[in-house]
């Protein structure tokens, strides 16, 4: 047992623990239940909303795979990495005002609601219901997965102890304090990510030589990995380019994301949360995926990329420091679990059960019913993540990018086309969930020749979701205005 | 009331399209410097600070500038409205 850094990681656990205890008594004197559990009541601050959409979208990937792959690649997946910088703006000015005054005038508390009074279709809502289920319940169980792995390789621990840990100190919080409990934790959460990849690329550049060192090593290395083109020269413009669409301007139809930029408390808090965003997303994502690179030289031969964070920590640093710093990622795994877990709860109770099943639920019954599916739900990733089935491994993989086809354009057209309707937006969810996954699985079941296949979804070499988003958009306007005469004028928006 | 309501939706489709517009800006500031001057045989990088230039000016200064332009943007350009006018109406009327 490595017991400096399990101390840090310990008292982590215990101050996210104290922040939801904080954030549960606002639950328990709330008069709006659902409003306050699912969306905070509307009031975070401008620092809190930044930190909570950088830290529900920096997540395993971007913190423990993100610069391993860096470490193979070299700068140029540093490149690649750094599209996301227009998160920090872009959700927050597209959605923009416009969706604070839209969800409030329809009291909607989730991007389903949303939808569900835009469209006043019961097949959008279920549609939508449906697709943030499946893919957020499997990025879930992934990113649990993530968590335990890494507690199980910092600390020395069995998977099952460390899965243990991982899931029940998420739990606790989440399923007490909801949703401003998630995003007080965020902010926490947010910050120690911000400073921990500070101290480890200032650790990192000290133990290579300073800068110039480190880039000649790699130059002398192998020159690919200063160029813009990957180790292997394989990392054309057009696929890093295509990344925009993916992990930069697609980010606004993802539900977690959305949903926050409802949550906030009025245009000042907007305001400043743009400027903090921006700069917190950007320097996390520099730094992070630059400390992947520079940790090539110091630690060559690292085979397994999501070992590179945790070794180079270890290696630069005095272990205690390393506990630490090491909380980061686990802090970036955590605030994208807890955001996920109550956003899928949300979409049980609010946009199946009391749209559906039962819309007089009583006050008491909403409230005992949404603590507990949402303890529920914790208690089936866990087990699920004892022994991953494959095809929550598989549908992890189209999660963000199938979340994206199927939502960005509902969401941004129904927002600001007055003539977008149902049919367009069940089209467009139809048309780009379809094409997302059968890119994937087509070329699997036929098993025939893929350069035919990978030209029609994969274009240019781009990533396999710029074909669907495309073909969505094509789908909303054709259908929208084919049928543009069946929708009463009454039924439109009139904003 | 109609006019106010109106305003504030001029306001916040101005600012979308800002949105809209800054992040053209920067997909073209960061894809004209990484492969403008990435282009070339990495032996005839220039190196500034340490990086090659190509990464200094895509992602580095690309950041910098971003941040200051969204802090530009906003302070000079976007408007603090109020989110529930429907009250106000509601109110007025009444």
């Amino acid at each position: 047992m490595n017991w400096a850094a399990i101390i840090p990681l310990f008292i982590f656990l215990i101050i996210i623990f104290l922040v939801g205890l904080y954030a549960s008594k606002f639950v328990q004197s709330s008069k709006s239940f659902l409003d306050e559990y699912f969306l905070g009541d509307r009031s975070l601050g401008g620092f809190v909303l930044a930190m909570t959409m950088t830290a529900t979208y920096g997540s395993a990937s971007s913190f423990i795979g993100g610069p391993g792959t860096a470490y193979t690649q070299g700068l140029g997946w540093v490149l690649l990495a750094m599209s996301q910088v227009a998160t920090g703006y872009f959700v927050l000015m597209v959605l923009g005002k416009k969706f604070a005054i839209v969800t409030r005038r329809y009291k909607a508390i989730t991007m389903v609601d949303f939808l569900k009074e835009r469209y006043k279709s019961p097949v959008v809502v279920i549609l939508s219901a449906i697709s943030i289920i499946v893919f957020l319940f499997s990025a879930m169980a992934a990113q649990w997965i993530g968590g335990a792995r890494l507690i199980e390789s910092l600390t020395g621990m069995s998977y099952t102890t460390a899965l243990f840990i991982f899931a029940a100190s998420v739990l606790v919080y989440v399923t007490i304090g909801g949703f401003r409990a998630v995003a007080l934790t965020d902010a926490i959460q947010g910050s120690i990510m911000f400073i921990g990849t500070l101290i480890l690329l200032i650790a990192t550049i000290i133990a290579g030589g300073g800068i110039s060192n480190i880039i000649a090593d790699l130059h002398a290395e192998n020159p690919n990995l200063i160029s813009p083109f990957g180790a292997e020269g394989t990392l054309t413009p057009a696929y890093v380019s295509s990344f925009w669409i993916l992990v930069g301007v697609g980010v606004v139809a993802l539900p977690q994301i959305a949903v926050r930029a409802m949550s906030y408390k009025n245009a000042k808090s907007m305001h400043r949360a743009l400027i903090i965003g921006t700069i917190v997303v950007g320097f996390i994502m520099l730094n992070m995926h630059l400390i992947g690179v520079f940790a090539r030289p110091i630690l060559p031969g690292i085979e397994i990329g999501d070992k590179v964070m945790p070794l180079i920590a270890l290696e630069t640093m005095p272990a205690w420091l390393a506990g630490i710093v090491l909380a980061a990622p686990m802090a970036a795994i955590m605030s994208t679990v807890d955001s996920l877990l109550i956003l899928v709860s949300s979409t049980i109770i609010k946009d199946v059960y009391i749209n559906y099943m039962k819309p007089d639920a009583s006050h008491t019954t909403v409230k005992r019913m949404s603590i507990g599916v949402t303890g529920i739900l914790g208690v089936i990733i866990f087990i699920m993540a004892l022994d991953p089935p494959d095809l929550i491994i598989w549908l992890n993989l189209f999660a963000f990018g199938g979340l994206e086809a199927a939502f960005i354009w509902p969401v941004i057209l129904g927002l600001y086309w007055r003539n977008g309707n149902k049919y367009g937006a069940i089209a467009s969810i139809i048309v780009g969930v379809g094409l997302y996954t059968l890119s994937d699985l087509l070329p699997k079941l036929l098993s025939i020749d893929s350069t035919a296949m990978d030209s029609f979804f994969k274009p240019f070499g781009m990533h396999a979701v710029v074909v669907p988003v495309i073909a969505s958009f094509i789908a909303y306007v054709l259908v929208s205005l084919l049928t543009r005469k069946t929708i009463p004028n009454e039924l439109k928006p009139n904003f | 009331m109609q006019n106010k309501k109106h305003n504030l939706n001029k306001i916040a489709n101005r600012e979308a399209l800002i949105g809209v517009g800054l992040v053209i800006f920067n997909f073209i500031w960061w894809y004209g410097f990484a492969y403008g001057l990435g282009s070339k045989d990495p032996d005839e990088y220039r190196i500034i600070f340490g990086l090659p230039d190509w990464f200094f000016y895509s992602c580095v200064v690309g950041f910098i500038v971003m941040v200051v332009l969204v802090i530009i943007v906003v302070k000079a350009f976007f408007v603090e409205i109020p989110f529930d006018y429907e009250d106000e109406e509601g109110e007025a009327e009444r």
